[in-house]
């Protein structure tokens, strides 16, 4: 049950491309699991921004010398993203969270394999950590754009069994995307599981190859919400359920994490024809 | 109603000591603030953040006969002090929604106004139909901003004609002593026309206003940015449109309920709609920034009440019409100042 609280900035700092900003958030970090999100206000209460922006919850501490924080990582995408850049510490933020459904652990202890994307990887940092703790063995593909624009390298390396990592202009790592690699790690680690977290392009990818193994994977997938809190519709994808039917999934409640199977990626963007309530479906009517 | 509505978390507030009771046709809710369809599902979401019970009521998102799936997405376009949604009415289906939706909201005690939304006259007289007998329902509100499947397409709430025979279908089939209120778009050239067809057809009340029509182009795609093309605009951008539309139709009908909406983010937001003339109002948008923003507009709004001196919302309903000759109490601060209300005096204020 996710809480909206007035909280406020501990600190913001420059990681590469992004900015990691802290929040004193009481009440928010002990209900907080891997992939969960957290919605911002932003501009402040008289903004001409009247909607929240979503990010993914990177670090959480329950108690501190300032009480619970939350930590998310964000690059300055528009508008509302470069303004709570300009925040400083001691400035007011609403926040609520955390949102969405988290990743899902396994009961086993299983060798995973942990695929980011950008900042994409905030996520998966503190899920690698927790399957440590639960023993399991992590594996690690971190891709970017760029070496400013990979996140979290330093921990990942601190945490995982091993790190591969690939940027499109050779910058940092191997030249590439990590489709290029990870197949082979996948084949050499014998992994069981994967969880993914980047644009979705690298999601579709990343689930058609692990589809093609059968090695059952898990995205958090990244759609335009208006509300995070399931009231609006507008943060729908084509899903298939367990009957095998297709319906328009809220991905800020039902998701952000959903199994990459399960997703019709080609159909994103579009109703399908055979989705639960198609217009075309009624055409009957 | 007096008692308090604060959540456990919050600080203590005590609610002004104003009546803010509200009557709509046959129906008296227990305060003056709903939230708008589409903007808050059926409630549950919203019931995380406040007790959706202690709100008027919970207008539901509008619901068809059958399961939707609604518009491709990019649904929505964040616009200055607004936003553009095209979400296409995805939903379960009357059957469903009765069967989850309206039995939680009956459970959890909120009072539901069921919003329906059809293709076809028909289509709209079966969904009434289905309600009869319903647990739970305070209210209909029909919306009729629905493009007609046997009108090439036209929209039946632009059409004096085809708003007036879905009004009547509706009354025909649902059940007797829940007020029908018929919600109006605005995007026609005279909205007096439109609301007077509805309340001649037999409707207890009118929902003023829905989304007006909008387009936003991505200068970097340099498409439109919403999968359905064109949206609808809402939120404070559209506040002055909604006010002047109820404005107008209190000022052709002056008996007749308004449930006013469009762009109410506060309290004193809430207040310009009732002294338009607006018996209850809605809050939709704002619920996206804000989750506990209904409950939180209740409050400001009792309190923006007790300020001016009414000890009552019904003695503010449309007060902006009155004649110029009436003026406020001369003084340096008319806020806080009683109008009128011999119950008040200065120590009671605040
Ligand atoms: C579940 C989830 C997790 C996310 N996690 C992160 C994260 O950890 N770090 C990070 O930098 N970004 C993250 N994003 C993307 C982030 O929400 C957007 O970059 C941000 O909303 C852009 O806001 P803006 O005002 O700068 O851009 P504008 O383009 O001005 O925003 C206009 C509107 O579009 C919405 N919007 C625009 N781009 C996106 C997008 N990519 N996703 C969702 N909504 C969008 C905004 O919320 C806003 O309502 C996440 C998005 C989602 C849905
Ligand atoms: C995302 C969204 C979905 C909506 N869905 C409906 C709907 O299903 N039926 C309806 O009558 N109005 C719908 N509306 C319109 C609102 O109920 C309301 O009339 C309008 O948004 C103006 O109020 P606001 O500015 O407070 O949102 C929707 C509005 C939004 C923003
Ligand atoms: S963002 Fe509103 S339902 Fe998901």
């Amino acid at each position: 049950m996710p809480v909206q609280v007035q909280g406020e900035v501990l600190s913001i700092r420059r990681v590469g491309a992004y900015f990691a900003m802290t929040v004193v958030a009481p009440g928010m970090a002990e209900l907080t699991r891997p992939g969960h999100f957290v919605a911002v206000q932003v501009g402040g209460p008289e903004s001409s921004m009247l909607l929240r922006r979503a990010f993914a919850i990177y670090d959480v501490k329950e108690r501190g010398v300032y009480g619970g924080t939350v930590e998310f990582i964000f690059s300055v995408h528009g508008k509302g993203t470069a303004w709570l850049a300009r925040r400083r510490p001691q400035d007011k933020l609403d926040l609520v969270g955390p949102l969405g459904k988290p990743f899902r652990l396994p009961a086993e202890r299983v060798t995973a394999t942990l695929v980011g994307g950008g900042y994409g990887s905030a996520p998966l940092l503190p899920l690698a950590s927790l399957l440590r703790e639960r023993g399991c063995r992590v594996d690690f593909v971190l891709g970017a754009g760029d070496q400013h624009r990979l996140f979290g390298q330093l921990d990942a390396k601190r945490i995982a069994t091993s790190i591969e990592v690939t940027t499109d202009d050779g910058s940092s790592g191997r030249r590439g995307r990590v489709s290029d690699v990870l197949p082979e790690l996948l084949d050499r680690t014998q992994s069981d599981v994967v969880y993914a977290c980047g644009p979705m392009a690298m999601l579709r990818a990343v689930t058609e190859i692990c589809s093609s193994r059968g090695i059952p994977c898990q995205v958090a997938v990244e759609e335009s919400m208006a509300c995070g809190i399931g009231v609006c519709m507008t943060c729908v994808l084509p899903v298939i359920g367990d009957d095998g039917k297709t319906r328009m999934l809220r991905s800020c409640v039902e998701g952000p994490v959903f199994l990459g199977d399960r997703v019709r990626w080609s159909d994103v963007g579009t109703i399908p024809e055979d989705v639960v309530g198609s217009i075309t479906a009624q055409a009957g009517h | 109603m007096t008692e308090l509505t604060v959540r456990k978390t919050e600080a203590a507030f005590t609610r002004p000591d104003v009546d803010l009771t509200t009557q709509l046709g046959s129906v008296t809710f227990p305060n003056p603030v709903f939230t708008a369809s589409g903007c808050a599902a059926a409630g549950q979401e919203l019931d995380q953040f406040f007790d959706v019970s202690q709100l008027g009521g919970i207008v539901t998102k509008s619901i068809m006969l059958a399961p939707r799936s609604g518009r491709a997405t990019p649904r929505m376009a964040e616009t200055p002090s607004g936003m553009l949604n095209s979400i296409g009415l995805q939903g379960p289906g009357i059957d469903a929604f009765l069967d989850k939706d309206l039995a939680w909201l009956a459970q959890r005690g909120a009072r539901a106004v069921v919003s329906i939304a059809g293709g076809s006259v028909e289509d709209y007289a079966k969904l009434a139909a289905k309600l009869r007998g319903a647990k739970g329902l305070a209210m209909i509100e029909v919306n009729i901003s629905c493009p007609n499947v046997e009108d090439r397409g036209q929209v039946f709430a632009c059409d004096p004609g085809a708003s007036a025979a879905v009004v009547q279908a509706v009354k025909r089939s649902a059940p007797t002593g829940v007020p029908v209120f018929a919600k109006l778009s605005p995007d026609v050239t005279d909205i007096t026309e439109i609301a007077k067809a509805c309340v001649d057809a037999g409707a207890d009340g009118l929902s003023l206003i829905n989304t007006l029509l909008g387009l936003v182009i991505d200068t970097d795609t340099m498409r439109p940015a919403l999968g359905g093309i064109t949206g609808g605009l809402s939120g404070p951008a559209i506040r002055p449109v909604a006010v002047r539309a109820v404005w107008q139709v209190r000022q052709a009908l002056p008996d007749i309920p308004i449930l006013g909406m469009g762009g109410i983010r506060t309290g004193l937001d809430a207040l310009e709609f009732v002294l338009a003339g607006a018996n209850a109002v809605s809050v939709g948008t704002t619920v996206f920034g804000d989750p506990r923003a209904p409950i939180r507009v209740l409050d400001e709004l009792a309190v923006a009440l007790a300020e001016r001196g009414f000890s009552s919302v019904a003695e503010a309903v449309g007060l902006a019409h009155r004649p110029p000759e009436i003026r406020l109490p001369e003084g340096p601060d008319p806020v806080g100042d009683t109008l009128g209300d011999p119950a008040h005096d200065d120590e009671e204020q605040l």
